[in-house]
């Protein structure tokens, strides 16, 4: 018998709300099925399983906040399970779900789990819609324009969005009463500084402890304060980088005109559905980059650096309601590039609809954060611990090159790498930066 | 098609893949890109859609061209859709 406990989904995570179980007690489950769903900072996540057995005691229902490492369930072999389906039960099961227990003294983490679970546990009287600011970008900039509250417009747009027309009679209802302040009836996404570590909202939400389990607990639908849960997330996890682990950065420029242009010709091979986005390319460039460089590729633990065998790229992706994750794309350098086309179209569209499984929130073993589309050139980033580096893809440009004494106009994107001094050297990351570039000027071969 | 045929489902494909946003508050020059805020992922998606949706071939060289409401409108007249 072994047991199935709340997984860790983040150097941030200290606790999830188990959202529902997908199998029932007494049903056959086999590694990789997903048995459980968990809400955390970072949305729903499928939770799954690690071996096959049957699925035994469970200790916790939907609704409960659950500590990470906590048992939630038992999964026994067949022959365990019909042994004590016909035993009369003689002593307490192993392990009786405990009290969630104060957790050793980690203030900074401390605090940020009571504003996540605050957050994500916080009931609320207003329908689950209104629990953010729907609104296009465009019509957030007019109201920037216009100094328009968002808190005050009422959304007329599908699923009451907020459109241009709302800030403008808006802007010129404020004109017309100028003095009034309105106030919304309903909280819209609660401020950040509500959830700020500084300042716990314990008595906001006071989620109930674990071990009152007596109260039916409603089927779980909450409206959770994502945003906010979100950017606490983020900060532990930043501020925990920033401290402890000491950057080391190097760039480089790499022409892709050839790379771009094998990518043409493939493209025009190919159906509309079936065309690879430049992301693609390079991610499976930077995959085999890694496999030369593999120190690179791991994790700084307890003081030891740790090289993954597995090449698992957190691909950092942002959310339209703001906030980014960075969920694993597994073993990059064995996929084909229609199979890693694949995975990324998968990964994007299961993250922005919140349907991420647990192992794509614990396996990456490094970040790659393009934000080309932006028009940013370089990124400079902050490591995601307890990874060792990551690396940073900027925007395409069209530079002038100098090459062989000729000057020609190349297209040229800018990588750059964020390296763990503790762990790498810029001898290293120099290494690796080489075989990206190396890596890029012969795709075909990718 | 006419235009204001076209118009709308160019929006509600937009729409689709944008959500939350309002692409029919856009004018005709404004950038979609930056306008709704959509990557590279989200324009492809938006252009496999379109291009499924009317039956339509458009190449990738076309596809970096496409930027706003009037491009993509002009662009599928001039495909006879």
């Amino acid at each position: 018998m072994s047991e199935f406990k709340m997984p860790s989904l983040g150097a941030d995570m200290d606790a999830g709300t188990l959202v529902e179980w997908k199998r029932k007690s007494g049903d056959p489950v086999k590694r990789g099925d997903i048995i459980a769903a968990v809400e955390t900072a970072k949305g729903v996540i499928e939770i799954e399983c690690f071996e096959d057995g049957i699925l035994d005691e469970i200790f916790f229902q939907a609704g409960q906040d659950v500590p990470v490492g906590q048992v939630l369930a038992t999964i026994s072999s067949e022959a365990e399970f019909r042994q004590k389906a016909s035993t009369p039960k003689v002593a307490e099961s192993v392990k009786a779900p405990e009290a969630a227990v104060a957790e050793p003294a980690k203030p900074a983490a401390q605090v940020v789990q009571e504003a996540m679970k605050a957050a994500i546990a916080q009931p609320s009287a207003t329908p689950a819609t209104s629990d953010r600011v729907k609104i296009s970008p465009l019509a957030r900039r007019v109201a920037e324009d216009l100094g328009v509250d968002l808190a005050t417009v009422q959304g007329t747009g599908p699923g009451g969005s907020i459109q241009r027309s709302d800030i403008e009679r808006a802007a010129q209802a404020k004109k017309a009463a100028p003095p009034e302040p309105v106030k919304a009836p309903e909280p819209v996404a609660a401020r950040p500084q509500e959830v700020a570590p500084t300042a716990p909202p314990v008595e906001r939400a006071a989620p109930p402890p674990v071990e009152a389990k007596a109260e039916p607990v409603p089927e779980v639908k909450k409206p959770t304060d994502f945003q906010s849960a979100m950017r606490a997330a983020i900060a532990a996890a930043m501020g925990k980088s920033n401290r402890e682990i000491p950057h080391y950065y190097m760039e480089t420029s790499i022409d892709m005109t050839k790379a771009l242009a094998w990518l043409e010709e493939e493209n025009a091979k190919r159906t509309i559905r079936d065309r690879l986005l430049p992301v693609v390319v390079l991610l499976k460039a930077v995959a085999k980059s890694l496999a030369e460089v593999p120190e690179l590729n791991g994790f700084w633990i307890d003081g030891q650096h740790q090289v993954s065998e597995s090449i698992n790229i957190g691909f950092a992706i942002n959310l339209r309601q703001g906030g980014l994750i960075t969920p694993a794309i597994h073993d990059v350098d064995m996929k084909s590039m229609d199979e890693l086309r694949d995975a990324v179209n998968d990964l994007i569209t299961r993250t922005r609809s919140n349907k991420l499984r647990s192992s794509e929130l614990t396996d990456a073993t490094i970040v790659v954060t393009s934000l080309g589309d932006r028009g940013v050139e370089k990124v400079f980033g902050v490591i995601y611990p307890p990874q060792v580096a990551l690396v940073g893809l900027g925007k395409i440009t069209e530079q002038p090159w100098a090459e062989n004494g000729t000057l020609s106009v190349r297209k040229v994107l800018t990588a750059t790498l964020a390296g763990d001094h503790r762990a790498t050297d810029g001898h290293k990351g120099g290494l690796f930066l080489e075989a990206l570039n190396r890596n890029l000027q012969e795709v075909e071969k990718l | 098609m006419n235009e204001s045929e076209l118009k709308e489902i160019i929006i509600a494909e937009l729409a689709k893949i944008a959500l939350g946003s309002d692409p029919a508050a856009l004018d005709l020059d404004d950038n979609l890109r930056e306008g709704l805020d959509i990557d590279s992922f989200d324009a492809l998606n938006f252009f496999i859609a379109l291009s499924e949706r009317l039956h339509i071939d458009i190449s990738e060289k076309d596809m970096g061209k496409l930027n706003t409401m009037g491009e993509i409108l002009h662009y599928l007249q001039a495909q006879r859709v």
